[in-house]
């Protein structure tokens, strides 16, 4: 195993809400190793963004946060807003799947990416300058030197996501969270952009979190991968592994409930997703799970290890064996 | 011919575009949808897929007569919808039925689920009580009778989803179209959805127009395929020859881009990356409209739009130089 950059411990996230408190992260661990692509799926509501954005220092007050992020070393939860200021953009960046919000529509392209730039190095503005270009370069946009002249309303929606990008490697992060990245993007932009990532992330050893809620660019540019389910990390994995032989309940109701060639008739999962204002007790899975009993509905589940997977569930080992999807 | 329901021909549909540009005002032509055609038979499923801005939606809503299209024909059972009086086509209108992407915008609010499906009904003037019907249709798309009851925020997407086409079929509809209608929902959930679609075409014998982003779904639902681009379709055939000989070097590039669920066979592929992002339906290119993306593009693309031409597996595709 190579070095641990990221490392979240017990995390906690609690909104209050009208309808009352919500946690929405109950009790995630997670580690992100240097220069690896660690996928994160999970249902909407299920806790991905609030998880990183809690580690990014990005949520809103209201919301009580407790646990472990600790980044190279430092610790995150608790920080002062001057040390998070220093943090990101440095050591850490995020980007999400709307990439016009994330830009300024009255600066230029190539201002934007100096000003992050020099925000965290002693360079002078031809120094930034130049490496704003090189940086257009390296995101795979043509005439950069062109192109850092111009305005985000004059990129289509796909060169925005590359210009976020570029934003978000300037100073060579350790770590970059990308949140749907290539959601609302069309899939041969979609295509591209995963390859910007992951030549990013060979170019400067960056590690790389990828949340998304498709399988499919998890299979395609994960090296690990970690499922969530009601704000709790319930299997996490190899890819090979989790591919090959899932061993969470939920995780193979997910794999199994893709279309895939051929007619067959597809499997969903049966019930809904829990409302995170009241979840089921013990695992939240319970209710909607083929395997449940009443351990089910004692103590929440914690990972434990199976050779190159870990699962949460109780009876993780008393289940039949997975049949091979494909 | 009996078993059409459909026939579109040469569709068109150009949108006028207002743009304030400094002092003057200039008009420019949104192209849509230029001169489509195809046609549904009598209980099949066609898949219409196309990436954003291609006209997929469009299509749809000229078919409904939700907006007037700028030029050519939509036959249903045989009539022209075109040279329908009023209260034909308003007797029309009820035999085909949409259904929208996002279940949270679809429903009103304020009204319950009962008033929702049974609305259709009383918009069309259906005589008498509707409840056993509300109930009937409920329970046609796995909900309950005591959901009638109740107000959309009380239901899940998934379940929403179903309570818009609970509200679809209350008028028995012979063609659906079904607008990006699992798109919004988590994947377990969708499975269901799909389900329920593939079920109702079973037991009543509807046809669909599957509109999509995700191949994966449309591949599994659909009979027929007709891929778009910027506006026209470009290749057009039975779900089995499209996906395994796609012939139109776009359909080829959309297929190759789809991530599929599986590590082995995802890094083994080879993917045929597509340069830059879809041209302006204001000035599309001339020609064939894919030429500024396509990899196998000559000068003749640029100067003679490819026609549909029937391929060897079957399928039609627009295309100088097809895959083989
Ligand atoms: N600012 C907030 N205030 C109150 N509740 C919130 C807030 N942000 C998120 N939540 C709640 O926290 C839970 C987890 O949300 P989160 O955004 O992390 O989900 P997600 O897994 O990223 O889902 P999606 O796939 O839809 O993006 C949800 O129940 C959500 O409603
Ligand atoms: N009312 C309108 N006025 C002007 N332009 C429009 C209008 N409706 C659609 N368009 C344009 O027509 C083109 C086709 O749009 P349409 O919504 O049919 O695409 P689509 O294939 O359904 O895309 P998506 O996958 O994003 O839903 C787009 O360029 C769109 O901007
Ligand atoms: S702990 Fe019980 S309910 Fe949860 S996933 Fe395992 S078997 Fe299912
Ligand atoms: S006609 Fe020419 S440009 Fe168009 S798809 Fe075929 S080869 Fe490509
Ligand atoms: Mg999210
Ligand atoms: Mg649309």
């Amino acid at each position: 195993m190579s070095e641990k950059v990221l490392e979240i411990r017990d995390l906690h996230v609690t909104f209050d809400t009208p309808s009352g408190p919500l946690e929405a992260v109950r009790g995630v661990d997670l580690d992100v190793s240097a220069g690896e692509l660690l996928g994160v799926v999970g249902e909407s509501g299920s806790g991905k963004s609030v998880s990183f954005l809690a580690a990014m220092g990005l949520l809103p007050a209201r919301a009580r946060v407790t646990g472990s992020v600790s980044l190279a070393g430092e610790q995150l939860i608790g920080a002062s807003a001057k040390q998070m200021r220093s943090i990101r953009g440095r050591l850490l960046s995020m980007i999400f799947q709307d990439p016009l919000s994330a830009l300024n529509p009255v600066h230029r392209i190539g201002d934007q990416i100096s000003e992050m730039l020099r925000s965290h190095q002693d360079l002078s503005g031809r120094e930034a300058e130049k490496r704003a270009i090189e940086l257009l370069d390296i995101v795979g946009i043509p005439q950069p030197g062109d192109r850092a002249r111009q305005y985000p309303h004059e990129f289509s929606g796909g060169m925005r996501q590359r210009v976020v990008i570029a934003i978000a490697i300037a100073n060579n992060p350790k770590v970059l969270i990308a949140d749907e990245p290539t959601t609302a993007l069309d899939v041969t932009v979609q295509a591209q952009i995963l390859e910007v990532i992951e030549r990013v992330q060979e170019r400067f050893g960056t590690a790389v979190v990828l949340i998304t809620h498709d399988l499919g660019v998890i299979a395609r540019v994960a090296d690990r991968v970690n499922v969530m389910y009601a704000g709790r990390n319930v299997e996490q994995g190899t890819i090979e592994s989790l591919f090959d032989h899932p061993s969470h309940p939920y995780t193979r109701g997910l794999l199994a409930s893709l279309p895939r060639p051929g007619k067959q008739r597809l499997k969903p999962i049966t019930g809904f997703p829990p409302n995170m204002l009241n979840p089921p007790s013990g695992c939240a899975f319970h209710t909607r799970c083929e395997f449940a009993a009443d351990i089910c509905k004692g103590e929440m589940p914690a990972l434990v290890g199976f050779g190159d997977l870990q699962t949460a569930c109780v009876r993780a080992r008393d289940l039949p064996k997975n049949e091979i999807f494909l | 011919m009996s078993d059409e329901l459909l026939k579109v021909t040469n569709l068109v549909k150009n949108f006028e575009l207002r743009v304030n540009n400094g002092a003057r005002r200039k008009k420019r032509i949104v192209q849509a949808v230029t001169n489509v055609s195809f046609s549904v038979e009598k209980g099949q499923t066609l898949g219409l897929v196309g990436e954003s801005g291609s006209g997929k939606t469009t299509v749809g809503r000229c078919i409904l007569r939700l907006i007037e299209p700028t030029s050519g024909s939509v036959e249903f059972e045989g009539h022209d919808l075109g040279s329908l009086k009023f209260e034909e086509m308003r007797a029309l209108r009820r035999k085909m039925q949409i259904v929208f992407q996002d279940p949270f915008a679809s429903l009103d609010p304020k009204m319950t689920i009962g008033a929702s499906i049974s609305e259709p009904m009383v918009v069309q003037g259906v005589p008498g009580d509707h409840s056993d019907k509300v109930i009937e249709l409920l329970e046609l798309v796995g909900l309950s009778a005591d959901h009638a009851q109740r107000f959309p925020h009380e239901f899940s997407g998934g379940q929403r989803q179903r309570i818009g086409v609970a509200r679809a079929l209350a008028l028995n509809p012979a063609l659906i179209v079904l607008d990006e209608p699992v798109s919004a929902l988590d994947v377990s959930i969708q499975a269901g959805v799909v389900n329920l679609f593939e079920d109702l075409q079973s037991r009543l014998g509807m046809s669909y127009i599957f509109i999509a982003h995700d191949l994966s779904v449309v591949q599994h639902i659909a009979d027929r395929v007709a891929v778009m681009y910027l506006g026209k379709i470009v290749e057009i055939g039975d779900q089995e020859a499209v996906y395994a000989t796609p012939t139109h070097p776009y359909t080829k590039a959309l297929l190759s881009a789809v991530p599929l669920p599986d590590p082995k066979t995802e890094r083994a592929r080879n993917r045929i990356m597509l340069e830059g992002d879809v041209p302006s339906p204001v000035n599309p290119p001339s020609g064939c409209r894919f030429r500024t993306r396509c990899w196998k593009a000559q000068d003749v693309c640029g100067q003679e739009e490819p026609m549909l031409t029937v391929r060897p597996s079957g399928q039609m595709s627009a295309c100088h130089f097809p895959e083989s």
